[in-house]
């Protein structure tokens, strides 16, 4: 009764805010496609999300929303698809709310691998409140809050992911929706925590990129460098020291998937643990039980 | 002759990581198992290993609720004795005794009355084959001098080594009789310490608050609970990681406090009943999602055993510091219930029903526990199962929903202002639901009106809030009234019952409910007495200043303690004697 034919229309809901040009159109997009072409129905999927212009995502998407606090949404996603496993949970954001205020939890998220998915719109910029530095813009980038430019490095999520065993790390680029689209499936079939972090570029506040002293398009400068792993025959993408040399390498940039590799879910390694939503669980114990429990108190 | 008691305080101390807390619980429930009601808190420091540590126990005839006044019988090892008796010799009651280690270089302080008992412990230990065994010397000793009954200790022993064999056994049996024979031989009996035995022993529950809070959590359907490890909280975590998985439930060791609420809120937010358990250092790293919780309305289930702050502050001290902070903490407002168990019963029931007041709320619910009460171990009369009820609140089925005929709104505007709730994964339930201002249906909104309107509907919420108030215990109209709330309670039952007894009219007034506050039912009270007296753990009088606030008047007098130790009843009966010589005073001038 409650199963529809879906399409990718099926999960569009509101109309997006973005300006137009904006990168999360086509994490959007290809959400909504990913979606239809797994089949899932939009009430089993909850989609958990930060603070940002990438965090409203979950107004456009249709499918149960839950737009928590900046930099929390990993904490609140693994909550949610430990309570009901039966969900296919997908945490998203930006590169301010994942790698800065919510580093940590991205770090832990990683290792302790529950089977879920986190997307990342990483435009190296914080949007929403209007151009600041962010944990991945490159050092020396001028904004507001650096206007001498930033002495910072970057932070370097595909990295601290492998580092810390991520099972699942894969990068996509906001314009090639046909790749897109075929990470977002692989990143949710995948059991485990898999990570997905999209370059999807702010046509706002980083509209060019400085190159040799040219100012180059956003989307063209990514166009240009980025190496796809997919298109590889040689990369083998279970092979974690061959990871590090390919990014190493290209600098991170890169696409495709990074790394996978197929280990017991968070999940699989809890005793007693069930596939039955725990909200069928909060009923009283038998009495019989409750003695037992109390056994230990006498 | 002198006839025997009916209540003694008993102590072992000795230095930090040299396994005292164990001769101080197998005492416990030793005495619990001979039908005595018992008492026990632990003093201890934040390290592993060195400084002082004690255990104190209270056994009695009739119920206990707080720690001794003053030690009869202390057991002191020879690692950390000069510290030990320095830092209890002036606990000890004049007639009382040490027991110590004969190896002990320490010295008692010159002139003091309390006699000294040597017996070897890890001498006649090892004479039994291993030093382990000095425990049991020692409770042998122990029994020799209050009289109480050795085959409680001899079940103990079977109970915990049967299972490695009868000569671990009858060493331990061997251990007891000799450590009790020592001091019957060396320094015979002491009437003035022997305890009567219970004539008719129950067999009781003895329990630690933190452990009752986890049970009654377990209990009342809670499946999920997220936490980060801290003093003196632990042990709610340790026993649900141990237990929960038994029915189906998960603990996960959170990456730090915030992550741990999120997990929670997450958790609840997908139908779980969820939890988290902390001490005021991670509760002050909650307040972000305080008001994730409050604005989502999502339920969420907190339990602050609270202990000495600010900062990192004390923390294996009691203290009840955090009032303001689990009242109006967390940046703008939200509806909340924050209750007080007081005794370690209602750790357990309160606990329970922390999750109906949750589910039915959708919003934080604080339970507000302290050291004193989460650490300590005290009797635990009976559990009474058929008080457990389940109460999901508003919550909606697909069929419910198919009923709505398409108009369900996640923040419907209702009379009560509680909102069905649809649970991820509910067809026909879809919605947004988010940490922004928004819409009935969920869409984020900037409108004066709606805000106002839906701000409201939250705000109201908690109006009703079917979970009592306070508990008053004594007779009403009295002189004076003792209120306070959590471990603080028990002193204050005692030492109304001691003022009672010397015909004074006290009564107690225990504070169940801190938030939303008891204003009428506590004005009610109040009216009834002549003054009252606010006895918290903390310096600033965070109750005495919510109770003005809640229900006008002058800031009532108070008994304020911060000095990292529990509340001793003797010392609420002084200051209680104070206040109702200020009201004499008053009313003849």
């Amino acid at each position: 009764m409650s199963a529809v034919l879906v399409s990718p229309k099926t999960f569009v809901s509101e109309f997006p805010t973005w300006c137009p040009g904006c990168g999360d159109f086509g994490v959007l997009r290809a959400l909504q496609n990913a979606a239809a072409k797994l089949g899932l129905q939009p009430h089993d999927i909850c989609l958990v999300t930060g603070i940002g212009c990438s965090g409203k995502i979950n107004s456009y998407f249709n499918a149960y929303g839950l737009h928590t606090l900046h930099g929390r949404s990993l904490p609140v996603a693994q909550g949610v698809k430990l309570a009901n496993p039966n969900l296919t949970v997908i945490a998203s954001g930006g590169d301010g709310d994942g790698y800065g205020i919510g580093a940590g939890h991205f770090m832990h998220a990683v290792r302790r691998n529950v089977d879920m998915t986190y997307i990342v719109m990483d435009n190296q910029v914080y949007g929403l409140t209007k151009g600041q530095t962010s944990p991945t813009s490159p050092t020396g980038f001028t904004s507001h809050t650096t206007p001498y430019g930033s002495a910072e490095g970057p932070v370097r999520p595909l990295r601290v992911a492998l580092a810390n065993g991520c099972s699942f790390i894969a990068q996509g680029f906001s314009a090639d929706l046909k790749q897109l689209v075929d990470l977002i499936i692989q990143a949710i079939q995948h059991k485990g925590f898999s990570l997905l972090n999209v370059q999807s570029p702010c046509v706002t506040w980083r509209e060019t990129i400085l190159e040799d002293d040219q100012k180059i398009g956003v989307y063209e400068w990514w166009k240009k460098h980025l190496h796809n792993l997919d298109a590889d025959p040689d990369y083998d993408r279970h092979n974690q020291a061959a990871a590090f040399a390919k990014l190493m390498e290209y600098d991170d940039i890169v696409t495709g998937v990074v790394y996978q590799e197929d280990r017991p879910s968070y999940q699989q390694y809890l005793r007693g643990y069930t596939d039955r939503p725990m909200s069928e669980m909060a009923s009283p114990l038998d009495d019989a039980v409750l003695e037992q429990f109390a056994e230990q108190f006498k | 002759m002198t006839p025997m008691r009916s209540e003694l305080v008993w102590k072992v101390g000795g230095e930090q990581g040299s396994g005292i807390e164990k001769p101080g619980s197998i005492f416990l429930d030793a005495c619990s198992r001979l039908g005595y009601y018992s008492f026990g808190y632990r003093h201890f420091m934040s390290r592993i290993m060195g400084g002082h540590t004690n255990y104190q126990v209270r056994i009695s005839h009739k119920p206990v609720f707080a720690m001794g006044d003053h030690t009869d019988v202390m057991l002191i090892d020879s690692k950390g004795a000069q510290e030990a008796i320095d830092m209890n010799i002036g606990e000890m009651a004049a007639d009382g005794v040490i027991i110590a280690d004969a190896g002990m270089k320490a010295e008692m302080p010159a002139g003091s009355q309390v006699r000294l008992f040597k017996v070897p412990f890890h001498g006649i230990a090892g004479e039994i084959g291993s030093d382990l065994y000095w425990n049991m010397v020692a409770m042998g000793a122990s029994c020799a001098v209050t009289g109480l009954d050795r085959q409680a200790l001899r079940d103990m022993v079977y109970a915990t080594f049967a299972r490695k064999g009868e000569k671990i056994v009858q060493a331990n049996y061997d251990a007891i009789d000799r450590g009790y024979a020592y001091v019957i031989e060396h320094y015979g009996e002491l009437p003035h310490l022997k305890v009567a035995p219970v004539p008719r022993p129950v067999r009781r529950l003895t329990m630690e608050g933190d452990n009752a809070a986890a049970f009654g959590a377990l209990a009342g359907g809670c499946r999920f609970l997220a936490a980060y490890p801290i003093t003196p909280a632990s042990m709610v975590m340790e026993w649900m990681a141990k237990e929960a998985p038994k029915v189906g439930g998960i603990v996960v060791q959170a990456e730090d406090e915030m992550s741990a609420v999120l997990m929670a809120i997450g958790a609840n937010y997908a139908g779980a009943r969820g939890m988290t358990s902390t001490s005021g250092p991670g509760f002050s790293l909650m307040q972000e999602a305080l008001g994730l919780s409050g604005l989502t309305e999502t339920p969420v289930v907190i339990v602050d055993v609270q202990r000495g702050g600010p900062a990192t502050g004390l923390p294996t001290k009691p203290e009840q510091g955090d009032i303001n902070e689990m009242i109006y903490g967390s940046h703008g407002e939200i509806p909340r219930v924050v209750i007080a168990p007081g005794t370690y019963a209602e750790c357990f029931y309160d606990t329970a029903e922390a999750f109906n007041l949750a589910d039915r709320h959708q919003c934080p619910v604080i339970v507000a526990m302290d050291l004193t009460l989460g650490m300590g171990k005290g009797t635990v009369e009976r559990l009474d199962w058929s008080r457990l009820r389940i109460d999901r609140g508003k919550i909606l089925t697909a069929a419910d929903i198919a009923r709505l005929g398409g108009e369900y709104e996640r923040f419907a505007n209702t009379e009560d202002g509680i909102s069905p709730r649809a649970l991820p994964g509910t067809p026909g339930g879809i919605h947004l639901n988010t940490a922004d201002e928004h819409t009935f249906s969920g869409r984020i909104t900037e409108n004066q009106e709606q805000r106002r309107v839906i701000h409201d509907k939250r705000l109201r919420k908690t109006d009703h809030v079917d979970f009592p108030g306070l508990a008053v215990r004594g007779d009403l109209p009295a002189d004076l009234v003792l209120v306070g709330f959590g471990s603080v309670t028990g002193p204050m039952w005692e030492a109304a019952e001691r003022l009672v007894a010397e015909g004074r009219h006290v009564a107690v007034c225990q504070l169940r409910r801190l938030w939303p506050f008891p204003t009428e039912e506590f004005l009610r009270v109040l009216s009834q007495a002549e003054a009252a007296l606010v006895c918290e753990h903390n310096a600033t009088g965070q109750l005495a200043h919510l109770i003005r606030a809640q229900c006008g008047g002058d800031l009532l007098p108070g008994l304020r303690k911060y000095d990292g130790d529990p509340f001793r009843p003797a010392e609420v009966v002084a200051r209680a004697k104070e206040v109702m010589a200020d009201v004499g005073s008053a009313r003849i001038a």
